[in-house]
């Protein structure tokens, strides 16, 4: 085994410093040294978006980063979303539209529209569906969640 | 109409009496969100125990070869690995299992936790390493040395037919596991007389079902105690508890498997795998915990992969379109072992008994070949062998239809079984219920308005543009019964559900079910059916589900059986339960049982002040003594069984309206429509969800996913990259009708969980070809690929070319 290298990361403005192997994916570490297991792993290679999260202000795959590049970062999962109790706008609207199935691929998703949300209009259905074509479905064939993510929007807009 | 047990006349009096049910039918949020919207729901590798090792797998590298030495001395050196385990090992720990079946022609292969002697596909299972991580167990992996003698490869299921092919299974002396033929009426004669004839050699090529939580799996055992638990990423922890109980010899009540969140299955999760068998052997072997998780390419090479058929078919008609015969035969490629328990014959033999379809072809042949090749093996897949019979009938259908010059949608709704035919049997012997054949078509026509969309083609058509709409009509039978069973005497009881409900010291209602959701939304669906028929809330209701231990015959969920099934269930338990609860509460009120009420948990007689709750009957009974005689004091406790003895139909019509890009050959689909009849709808926000996700799996099976192998057997698309499914850009908007024709089964409810993946294959096949039929293309291979749509574009044109 390789030596550790010591990283401090705040996730969900709290504070982790850890020490890490070099080779330990981000994905792995918020999993496994965290046990923030709302990221997932569909796939290990960046195609499925399962284990999307928020680095910096940017939605990235947390398993093709290391844990070690994230050293220094601001980092956003799932978890830092609403609670079970008080779920945030955009978790109701994934509940009240039935935006998810199996809720494997759910969190990815969040992550993802959150980032769309926060750096985009997103006018039309085109638009939502083009911001989400990195994260994949297998179960909800996406109408819902393209409904979940256009009334969002439209509430919003609505909101001054 | 007969009277069905269980939803006769009295008993649905008696609940509307007793009941003011609310929740059937109405668009109920699904109490499974809040967990998985906030990351908090617990899927297998989200499980940590302690002092849990780790497995990986050293895989077959070879299609086909025989195991001359394995060498893991440098392997098991490496620090952190606690054992490097081969079949070897594992002899005198499990014996291996088998998909028994009593079909005749059928040979069952030993299914075992690692290869023995041979390997047969690339991507089995040959050593597993334990060690403290995933890591080191990897880092191991590679050290292993494997010494292989290769053997001929059997790759294309036709020449695995021929006398001299090598053979997978020596010991079954040929590569045909499974044969049989279905027939009905005097099909030759009528082929021979019918004035319009069209035939085809039909591809559907294989798929895997990609579910987005690759499969996982923990293994804890007490050696105190001498019990096992297997947390398991499956749709069957009741299948998985026998077959390990059969492996491993230990007693189904020191086994307990349970499923707790899981990803998706869509019936990839629906059988036995050898890394359960080993997790589970690990794991009692060196008394500790034992986890392995599937990375993408292990799902994608071993996860049990679907379809996969050649169908060489004609069809007869008469000059006005109506069938006449139909043929087919079918040649299954089923990989290289029968898989448990479902056997190989599962998905090949489902299309030749459903290719008849919802139309009266009364004249009918069908024969099937299940061939073993060096390939993962098949399993279910969501709509198992019909998406496949779909495509081929409704591609015959369109094609006759234009041959004759009539619309496609009149072709089928000359076709169609009418409602005064109900109950019908088809050419393969399945018997329709009553379900809204002709209603659904022209549901789907309307809502896409058809004719418009035959006019903007005319006006597509003159412009030199491809524009194509496509209809596929289909029946399929779920929630099947005890007298249905696609391979005859299975290891598994498809027919029957148990449901046990009961009330806790404290009021707490907990139903219990031997089913297994994984994204279905079964602890909704089945509370609002327990709710209705006790009296009580949604909330009120806890619901256990995907745990061998919660009901003697725990199943799982799979063949779009577990609302029907599961529903009927908790009918009859809530009944019998109400039952105790009325009789305890008419002492508690010093009312008549018959005159009660139940409603949101309180239980009262109307017009009066009498009044009491769910929680103070069961206080009554369990804790306050006095309170009650004892005869009324009974444990407020019910199990209820259900046997829907044949099973209900379920029938859609699916509508697909694409262009094709003259440039680029892609395929845009700009709207897809479905009409179909589910019986009556428990919860329609999650029926439409179901649809959606359905036609989305079967666009990809039309358009995009294909599991290749090359000629020496390895795989080629062992990456999501390369095994293309599609994600939001690639889907259209979608539009769901619902016709509800009640079915026989309690609470008249139908199956519906497959229904998307049949239709929407055929329908996108059919939109094809009518976009290209300016140039005579019929589309017989799925996917339809753009450099499969390049070549046929191009033979055309040369074939117009030449007749210039
Ligand atoms: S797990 Fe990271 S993209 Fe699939
Ligand atoms: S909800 Fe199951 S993969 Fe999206």
């Amino acid at each position: 085994m390789s030596a550790g290298k010591t990283i401090r990361v705040t996730v969900n403005s709290v504070i982790y410093e850890r020490t890490v192997e070099p080779r330990l994916l981000l994905s792995d570490f918020l999993r496994q040294e965290l046990a923030l297991t709302g990221t997932h792993v569909g796939c290990e290679h960046g195609v499925c978006g399962a284990c999307t999260i928020i680095v910096n202000g940017d939605s990235v795959r947390a398993c093709l980063m290391l844990a070690v590049q994230a050293d220094g970062a601001t980092v956003e999962t799932v978890e830092g979303l609403g609670s079970i109790h008080k779920l945030n706008p955009l978790q109701k609207a994934f509940q009240e539209q039935h935006a998810l199935q199996c809720g494997f691929c759910t969190p990815g998703m969040l992550m993802t529209v959150t980032d769309l949300l926060r750096k985009y209009p997103l006018a039309t259905d085109e638009d939502i569906r083009e911001g989400l074509s990195g994260n994949l479905c297998r179960c909800t064939g996406y109408e819902h969640i393209v409904r979940a993510v256009r009334t969002l929007v439209r509430q919003t807009e609505g909101t001054p | 109409m007969t009277e069905v047990p269980g939803q006769t006349a009295a008993d649905l009096a008696l609940d509307d009496r007793q009941t003011r049910p609310k929740n059937i039918g109405a668009r109920i949020k699904r109490t499974e969100d809040p967990r998985l919207l906030t990351g908090r729901g617990t899927y297998v590798d989200d499980r940590q125990a302690r002092g849990m090792l780790h497995v990986a797998f050293r895989r077959s590298d070879h299609a086909h070869a025989r195991i001359l030495s394995i060498d893991a001395a440098a392997a098991r050196a490496v620090p952190g690995v606690a054992a490097v385990l081969t079949a070897g090992d594992l002899a005198d720990d499990a014996v291996p299992v088998h998909a028994v079946s009593r079909m005749a022609n059928y040979y069952a292969t030993p299914i075992r936790a690692l290869a023995s002697d041979k390997v047969r596909f690339v991507g089995e299972p040959v050593v597993a390493v334990v060690a403290e991580s995933r890591y080191v167990a990897e880092d191991a992996c590679e050290l292993i040395e494997i010494g292989y003698d290769p053997l001929p490869v059997v790759v294309d299921p036709e020449a695995a037919v021929r006398a001299d092919a090598p053979l997978l299974h020596e010991e079954a002396g040929t590569n045909i596991l499974v044969q049989r033929e279905f027939k009905r009426g005097d099909f030759e004669a009528e082929m021979f007389a019918a004035p319009v004839r069209v035939k085809g050699r039909f591809r559907f090529h294989r798929k895997t079902p990609t579910a987005m939580e690759n499969r996982s799996y923990l293994a804890e055992y007490d050696g105190g105690r001498d019990e096992l638990v297997l947390h398991s990423s499956t749709q069957v922890p009741g299948i998985i508890r026998n077959a390990l109980s059969e492996a491993l010899g230990m007693p189904g009540h020191r086994l307990r498997v349970i499923a707790p969140e899981v990803g998706g299955g869509f019936g990839g999760k629906a059988s036995l795998y050898p890394e359960e068998l080993v997790v589970a052997l690990a794991a009692r072997k060196l008394g500790r915990p034992v986890k392995w998780t599937s990375d993408r390419m292990e799902d994608l090479t071993a996860t049990s992969h679907g379809f996969d058929e050649t169908i060489d078919a004609e069809m007869g008609l008469d000059h006005e379109g109506r069938v006449m015969a139909l043929t087919a035969d079918v040649i299954g490629d089923v990989g290289a072992y029968s898989i448990y328990p479902w056997t190989c014959a599962l998905e090949p033999v489902q299309v030749v008994s459903f290719l008849p379809g919802p139309y009266r072809i009364q004249n009918y042949r069908g024969t099937v070949r299940a061939v073993a090749t060096c390939k993962a093996p098949t399993g279910p897949y969501r709509g198992v062998g019909r998406p496949i019979s779909t495509f081929v009938t409704e591609r015959l259908l369109d094609m006759a239809a234009h041959r004759i010059g009539i619309d496609p949608r009149d072709i089928r709704l000359k076709n169609f079984i009418q409602d005064h035919e109900f109950p019908y049997r088809i050419g393969s012997g399945i018997v329709w219920d009553r379900s809204s054949f002709t209603d659904c078509l022209e549901a789907a026509c309307k809502a896409v308005d058809y004719d418009a969309l035959r006019r903007r083609q005319a006006e597509a058509r003159a412009a030199g543009r491809w524009f194509g709409v496509g209809i596929a009509s289909y029946a399929e039978l779920t929630g099947i019964g005890s007298r249905i069973s696609v391979a005859p005497g299975m290891p598994l009881n498809t027919g029957t559900e148990t449901a046990r409900i009961r009330i806790d010291t404290t009021g707490g209602i907990t139903a219990a079910f031997g089913i297994a959701s994984h994204g279905q939304g079964l602890e909704t669906t089945l509370a609002q059916v327990v709710a209705d028929k006790l009296g009580v809330r949604v909330e009120d209701v806890r619901i256990i589900q995907g745990d061998s231990a919660a009901v003697p015959n725990p199943t799982g969920t799979y063949a779009s059986r577990s609302t029907v099934l599961a529903s009927g269930a908790a009918t009859l338990a809530a009944r019998t339960l109400r039952a105790k609860v009325f009789k305890a509460a008419a002492h508690l009120l010093d009312a008549s049982a018959d005159d009660l009420v139940a409603e949101d948990g309180r239980i009262y007689v109307p017009h009066t002040n009498k009044s009491t709750t769910f929680k103070d009957v069961a206080r009554a009974v369990y804790l306050e003594m006095g309170r009650l005689p004892g005869e009324a004091r009974e444990e407020l406790e019910a199990a209820g069984t259900y046997d829907p003895v044949l099973g209900t139909t379920t029938s859609a019509s699916h509508v697909a309206v694409l262009d094709i890009d003259p440039a680029t050959y892609a395929i845009r689909l700009e709207k897809f429509v479905v009409a179909e009849d589910c019986g009556r709808l428990i919860n329609p926000l999650i029926v439409d969800g179901q649809v959606h996700g359905g036609v989305a799996q079967g666009i990809g099976a039309a358009l995009y996913e294909e599991v290749v192998y090359d000629d020496d057997g390895q795989i080629l698309t062992a990456s999501l990259v390369d095994y293309v499914v599609p994600a939001a850009s690639e889907i259209p908007p979608m539009q769901v009708v619902h016709m509800q024709t009640t079915s026989p089964a309690i609470g008249g409810f139908r199956g519906m969980g497959e229904g998307g993946t049949i239709g929407a294959p055929a329908a996108i096949a059919n939109a094809v070809s009518d976009a290209l039929a300016p140039l005579g293309i019929e589309i017989d291979e799925l996917p339809v690929t753009p450099e499969r749509l390049f070549r046929l574009i191009q033979a055309a044109r040369s074939r117009t070319g030449d007749q210039e």
